[in-house]
């Protein structure tokens, strides 16, 4: 009797594996580590926004979404142990959150035949898709960020740059690395003198490099920072008094952890950013009906409406609709990551659609090709109102400036594709 | 009971000063062999490989590196992860530079550059030691990533400072790169480890082995009996960093494919391998790969317990992870201070006389 009862449980067991969750996302998140202050609301974000999907809609297209979430802290072998081990889960693509785990997977998923999505970091020359064809970094990259951070200094002096400073403080890894060519280059086009003060991670010790633009007193400071770097940076810079309205991060340098810990004297600091900011959208409104109110939020819950929350939203939100794209393309609502891989190609993101999804007004529209795999590269500028507590776009969307990128992107996928004996193409 | 010796007779010195003097030991030694080489490259998948099996074979020859010179000559380092990088980095170098040599020859040539290196930061060791020579191996450690960091020429002055390996073969089959069979870089990593700690073996039971122990634990009775502390200290220092810097070449090349050398040699992964030769047993060969083991495979395995067998939430069960095996560590350091080779060692001394205790 008792095996006989076993072998029914086993057998429902195994009945009932394939009416569960069909597609598979994977989240390689760090909750814990000197980045988790960063980690933590991007991957909630993330999260809840699968889970919504699932307990509003099912899922997409009628499948639900079963989500794998493994734990890097940021660290680039923890990274390559969650891949391996979430790989054979039929996961449909991957979001590494790192550059350094970006770096590790682009050579492998591209073998495993696995798209990569890594959004606004990773390789900025992944934008060629001809070379990297599975590798996503829409909707903007690194150099599309030092080109907009540049344009909006130029719209600020009316349209010169010339026999200006601009410091750049610049977390010293691959990630910090990536825009000090764009930057030169803009620099011999606008006329405006680099320095290169590079600083060494996590990022508590900074005191040498303010005291250098202290010396040295550049009109602007741009800083490529992530995790405790941000806010050692605002710190120091309140200390010696820079003007915080020239002081402007990159995206992963513009979160609520970062100003909050300057206090009044982070007012007035300036981030760029490729999606909006705040929680005053519809769909805020059904992620507090399905997912908080029913006691699903990932997490502590209290990250919801945070710029990395709505960074981790965002990317779902674009996996998502790559998802739906494949869906549509391939007829069939199990889709594999090849197929989502075409999904992601084809992804077309406009205001309407946005809007129809509860978040008009949240980002860029852009549409992906074989040859583009970076979007269009608008970026908008936040800034912080320590009083209010918040982040508010200043600018429109700007568009970076591709005359210079693109000869950049081109000239590194070209180095990438000999090195690794790649023929470019589409597939 | 296993271990019983009960006719397992030595008539000759050689049979008596063997690696396993006892029958059962070399029984399960070349069985041990004899499975990891013929049936576990059959056997894996990329998981296992990649996520498990080569990076215990790199850490255990990183840390036979710095067991040799810590454990056996005595001289201690906490600049492990710099000659790590330098043999990574040397590997880079030579992989770019010259494609069409074997990429094994390259490892080796960087174990070599690395040894170079090491016998430099080595020299400090003649006139001080201890704490002084851990801090003096530290500045090693920072000025070598630094280094790595700052000279473009190192990373072929690639944009990002990253560096990332090419497809390499052995008689044919890829080893290094995206495109390998699972099968292929362990057997490759694990060919190097059976070499090395055979070496290792039997130059810590040579002559130079002596003279290594006899500076760790005495230095000025070593000197009086004709040790030449020079040559001693020195050649631990090259042989140590020419094992860590294959190690360094291979967990760059063959383990990762592309390494940023800030994160990937910095401090913690010294302290890391430090860590595991503690842990393992200094002195001992059997504890390199202990340590190694013991700190690769344990978190895996704890994930694996908690985050894929139980479903806990995954920064919850990353902290559990810190907390157990940090508590794991202090149970085996105050149970047996000099770690798990010599829990091992007590262990068999009690089999082998079972049942008869004393």
């Amino acid at each position: 009797m008792k095996t006989k009862l076993a072998l029914l449980a086993l057998g429902t067991a195994m009945a009932a594996t394939p009416a569960l969750a069909e597609l598979t996302f994977t989240a390689l998140s760090y909750r814990t580590g000197p980045y988790a202050a960063n980690g933590i609301p991007f991957a909630d974000g993330y999260q809840d926004y699968f889970t919504l999907l699932n307990e509003r809609d099912g899922g997409i297209g009628g499948e639900m979404i079963n989500l794998v979430e493994c734990e890097t802290g940021y660290n680039t072998e923890k990274g390559v142990e969650c891949y391996e081990s979430t790989k054979g889960s039929g996961a449909l693509v991957y979001q590494p959150l790192s550059t350094g785990i970006t770096y590790q997977l682009i050579p492998k998923a591209t073998a495993d035949g696995i798209p990569v999505h890594s959004m606004g970091y990773g390789r900025t020359s992944a934008k060629n898709g001809e070379v990297f064809n599975w590798i996503f970094n829409y909707p903007a990259n690194y150099w599309d960020g030092a080109s907009v951070a540049i344009k909006y200094l130029l719209d600020e002096n009316g349209g010169s740059l010339e026999g200006k400073k601009v410091a750049l403080v610049y977390h010293n890894s691959a990630y910090g690395k990536e825009p000090i060519r764009t930057l030169q280059e803009l620099g011999a086009k606008h006329g405006y003198e680099l320095i290169e003060l590079p600083v060494d991670a996590p990022g508590q010790e900074q005191k040498s490099q303010w005291l250098q633009i202290r010396r040295d007193q550049p009109d602007y400071v741009l800083m490529w920072g992530w995790g405790v770097m941000n806010q050692v940076a605002i710190q120091e810079a309140v200390n010696i008094r820079f003007p915080m309205e020239n002081f402007i991060g990159i995206w992963w340098s513009g979160s609520e952890n970062d100003v909050l810990p300057a206090g009044e004297g982070a007012n007035g600091y300036k981030a760029l950013t490729f999606h909006n900011v705040g929680s005053d959208y519809p769909v805020f409104d059904d992620i507090q009906q399905y997912v908080v109110d029913t006691g699903k939020a990932a997490g502590a819950g209290d990250q919801i409406g945070t710029a990395l929350y709505n960074r981790g939203l965002y990317a779902a939100m674009l996996a998502a609709e790559a998802a739906k794209t494949a869906q549509e393309m391939h007829g069939t609502a199990a889709i594999n990551a090849a197929q989502m891989r075409d999904g992601m190609e084809n992804l077309s993101i406009t205001e309407a659609k946005m809007t129809e999804l509860g978040l008009p007004n949240f980002g860029p529209e852009f549409d992906v090709t074989c040859q583009n795999h970076g979007g269009n590269g608008y970026a908008a500028v936040a800034q912080w109102d320590a009083a209010a507590g918040s982040w508010s776009l200043i600018t429109d969307y700007m568009q970076a400036d591709l005359d210079v990128i693109d000869p950049l992107v081109a000239e590194d996928s070209a180095a990438y594709a000999a090195e690794s004996g790649t023929t470019p193409g589409c597939m | 009971m296993i271990y019983r010796e009960a006719g397992d007779f030595k008539t000759s010195y050689s049979k008596d000063g063997q690696t396993f003097p006892i029958r059962f030991d070399r029984v399960a030694y070349f069985t041990l062999l004899v499975v990891a080489f013929l049936v576990v490259p059959f056997v894996i998948n990329s998981y296992w490989a990649n996520a498990v099996l080569l990076p215990f074979l790199i850490y255990a020859i990183a840390a036979l590196g710095l067991n040799i010179l810590t454990g056996f000559a005595g001289q201690v380092s906490l600049g492990t992860g710099g000659f790590m990088a330098v043999g990574a980095y040397a590997c880079y170098k030579l992989m770019t530079s010259f494609p069409d040599v074997s990429i094994a020859i390259h490892i080796l040539l960087a174990g070599g550059i690395t040894a170079i290196v090491g016998l430099l930061f080595g020299l400090p060791s003649l006139r001080i030691k201890g704490f002084y020579l851990a801090v003096a191996t530290l500045a090693a450690q920072f000025f070598l990533v630094w280094l790595f960091n700052k000279v473009p020429w190192f990373y072929n002055y690639s944009a990002s400072g990253q560096i990332s390996s090419p497809e390499r073969t052995v008689f044919g089959i890829a080893v290094t790169g995206p495109n390998t069979t699972p099968w292929a870089p362990y057997l490759f990593c694990l060919a190097f480890v059976v070499v090395l700690a055979w070496i290792a073996r039997n130059l810590t039971r040579g002559a130079i082995g002596r003279k290594w122990m006899a500076i760790r634990d005495m230095d000025i009775a070593a000197e009086i009996i004709g040790v030449n502390p020079l040559m001693a200290k020195l050649s631990a220092f090259a042989v140590s960093s020419f094992f860590v810097g294959v190690a360094g070449a291979l967990f760059f090349s063959v383990y990762l494919g592309a390494v940023e050398v800030g994160e990937a040699f910095g401090i913690q992964k010294s302290f890391l391998i430090l860590f595991m030769i503690i842990i393992g047993g200094l002195g001992s060969i059997f504890g390199s790969f202990a340590g190694a083991a013991f700190m690769v495979l344990m978190p895996v395995l704890l994930k694996n317990v908690l985050v894929g067998g139980l479903g806990w939430p995954t920064d919850l069960a990353a902290h559990l992870e810190f907390m157990i095996v940090g508590g794991l560590i202090i149970v085996f350091l105050i149970l047996e201070p000099h770690g798990l080779a010599a829990l091992w060692r007590v262990t068999k001394e009690k089999l082998r006389l079972w049942p008869f205790p004393h």
